[in-house]
């Protein structure tokens, strides 16, 4: 093939993104340097934020550890209801497209505009949750106790997100070759370990896809948790996001807010490829 | 198979309809209530727990001088915006997916699927961490809460998923019918735009919708970018939810807004039956 003609079906995409990128990348790194006021415009402080942050924020860590928390939770329990609805309507049921588009619904939502509807659904007082459950003499504060209202992100998080693992797995399943369950079924396997023999190992490395996949935008949440809970009550359901957003853009320490989100980055970056390895070696035994 | 694996799943997957249903049914009826039936506790059934109201739907389209919400021109903001940035996200990505599957690029250790992957590692950047600069630079640029500034902050978002999709799909293309192409005289434009683009039209559609659902869905961005002069969808309704929040019209706006992504949820099922989208996440 002629040479130079790669360069132009690379390049306008390529060069595209890196335009729009580098300003901001490079400015991040410059900003984290630097305070930040309206009359001054930036002067340089050298370390003096990431000092601040590594000795003297215990809620930017914490912050940081609950979105561990809440993303690694939501997650797996993702996975695990992905794969389980996935592996049902994979083959033999009745109504198998309505289901398929059915599950796929909600991560076709807008998350912020369900989050609304999701508030109203919870509500102590007027929401149809508390409504049932008060016929029990329950009435469980969703969004105002601190325990209850992680769980309500998660709840609403894994109505949202589990339908794009169930698309992935659903996509991996219909993927793969008939041959191994044919053999199973020769063998006279029963389901149950049709599915720990065959069937998972052959979706091993789709589903760390998968899981991977989910991970890197599950970390990123915060219009639900802006919507939902507004980090409360305190902070207990504040995640980095969240508290990046409110140093930033609401008190306006920018250049902090820069020093925390490059931090931040350079902590996802590492971890992801941690997870990533440690996933592979856990799946692929081989 | 068991009779009890059978119980199990079909309980598991009602239990799971009632879940992802839920929330609609109960936006549908909130939609036609008035202030008397929702503040008197949840109620469920129209004519009978209360009398149904159209009041949520009229406020949708009557102006903001009338106490309307007019949620007519952020939502044609949002379309605008989402189309416009999907259709240059995928001309630009499909095009260098194309040079990425089909040549050999190297520069220093710098190898293809390290461009590949520079791609797509955009979608591991915390929006977060770019919301900063971006709000300045666009402030610097005078692009500040405007449509296009959004179109350029949205072309970051979505390029790397055009093309993650589209690498995997050129991939399985055989690499036979662009040469067939070349050596019957095309050069190497026309075999893509002749030959190999009209055999990938699956890979766009998946790759479009996918465009379109992250870019229609996306609040963060929108949220910090945009102030008065240009709103779209999402940043509008969660401004209702701030306000003495009315939860007819918020429902009755909510349902809108969602409306259109059903028919995207259609197209993604039927081209992932056709086993166009397995390739993409491996």
């Amino acid at each position: 093939m002629n040479f130079k003609h790669k360069y132009v079906f690379l390049f306008p995409g390529l060069f595209v993104l890196i335009g729009i990128l580098i300003f901001p990348i490079i400015f991040v790194v410059r900003l984290s340097l630097s305070g930040w006021n309206s009359y001054n415009g930036l002067n340089f402080i050298g370390l003096e934020n990431y000092i601040r942050l590594f000795t003297d924020d215990p809620r930017f860590w914490q912050s940081f550890f609950r979105l561990s928390f809440l993303s690694v939770t939501t997650v797996v329990l993702q996975y695990v209801i992905g794969f389980a609805l996935a592996h049902m309507v994979w083959k033999d049921i009745k109504f198998q497209r309505f289901f398929r588009v059915l599950f796929l619904i909600p991560m076709m939502t807008t998350p912020v505009i369900m989050t609304v509807i999701w508030r109203t659904f919870f509500h102590e007082s007027l929401g149809p949750v508390n409504d049932i459950l008060s016929n029990f003499g329950m009435s469980p504060k969703w969004l105002t106790d601190p325990t209850l209202a992680k769980i309500t992100v998660i709840i609403v998080e894994v109505w949202q997100w589990t339908p794009f693992m169930f698309l992935l797995l659903l996509a991996g399943l219909l993927s793969l070759p008939k041959e191994p369950f044919l053999a199973a079924a020769i063998d006279g396997a029963s389901p149950v370990r049709k599915f720990i023999y065959v069937t998972f190992p052959l979706m091993a490395p789709i589903s760390i896809g998968a899981i991977i996949i989910r991970l890197i935008e599950a970390s990123k949440i915060m219009d639900t948790v802006y919507v939902l809970t507004s980090g409360g009550p305190g902070t207990s359901t504040e995640t980095s996001s969240f508290y990046i957003f409110i140093k930033g853009l609401r008190e306006f320490q920018m250049g902090y807010a820069a020093s925390m989100s490059f931090t931040y980055l350079i902590i996802m970056i590492i971890s992801l490829t941690f997870i990533a390895k440690g996933l592979t070696k856990l799946l692929l035994k081989d | 198979m068991g009779k009890l694996y059978k119980f199990l799943k079909y309980s598991f997957i009602t239990i799971w309809t009632v879940f992802v249903v839920a929330p609609f049914l109960w936006a549908l009826t909130t939609s036609f209530k008035d202030f008397n039936s929702v503040n008197g506790g949840a109620t469920y059934i129209p004519w009978v727990d209360f009398e149904p109201k159209l009041e949520g739907w009229k406020v949708l389209i009557k102006s903001p001088a009338n106490g309307g919400v007019d949620i007519i021109e952020p939502y044609f903001n949002s379309l605008f915006v989402t189309c416009t940035a999907s259709l240059i996200s995928i001309v630009l990505g499909t095009l260098s997916a194309y040079a990425l599957s089909r040549f050999t690029f190297k520069a220093g250790f710098v190898k293809n699927n390290d461009i590949t992957f520079f791609f797509i590692s955009q979608r591991i950047m915390p929006p977060i961490v770019l919301s900063i600069p971006f709000f300045l630079f666009l402030g610097a640029i005078d692009l500040l809460d405007s449509l296009i500034g959004l179109i350029v902050v949205y072309i970051v978002l979505l390029m790397p998923i055009a093309v993650w999709i589209m690498v995997d799909f050129f991939n399985k293309v055989p690499r036979e019918i662009d040469e067939t192409a070349l050596i019957d005289g095309c050069n190497p434009y026309q075999a893509f735009f002749k030959v190999v683009l009209p055999n990938s039209i699956p890979g766009l559609i998946v790759a479009g919708m996918f465009c379109i659902i992250f870019g229609w869905i996306d609040f963060f961005f929108a949220f910090i970018l945009t102030f008065t002069e240009v709103q779209l969808l999402p940043v509008k309704i969660v401004a209702l939810n701030s306000s003495i929040t009315p939860w007819w019209s918020l429902s009755a706006s909510a349902l809108v807004s969602v409306a259109p992504l059903i028919v995207v949820a259609f197209i993604v099922e039927r081209y992932l039956s056709k086993g166009n989208l397995s390739g993409a996440i491996k």
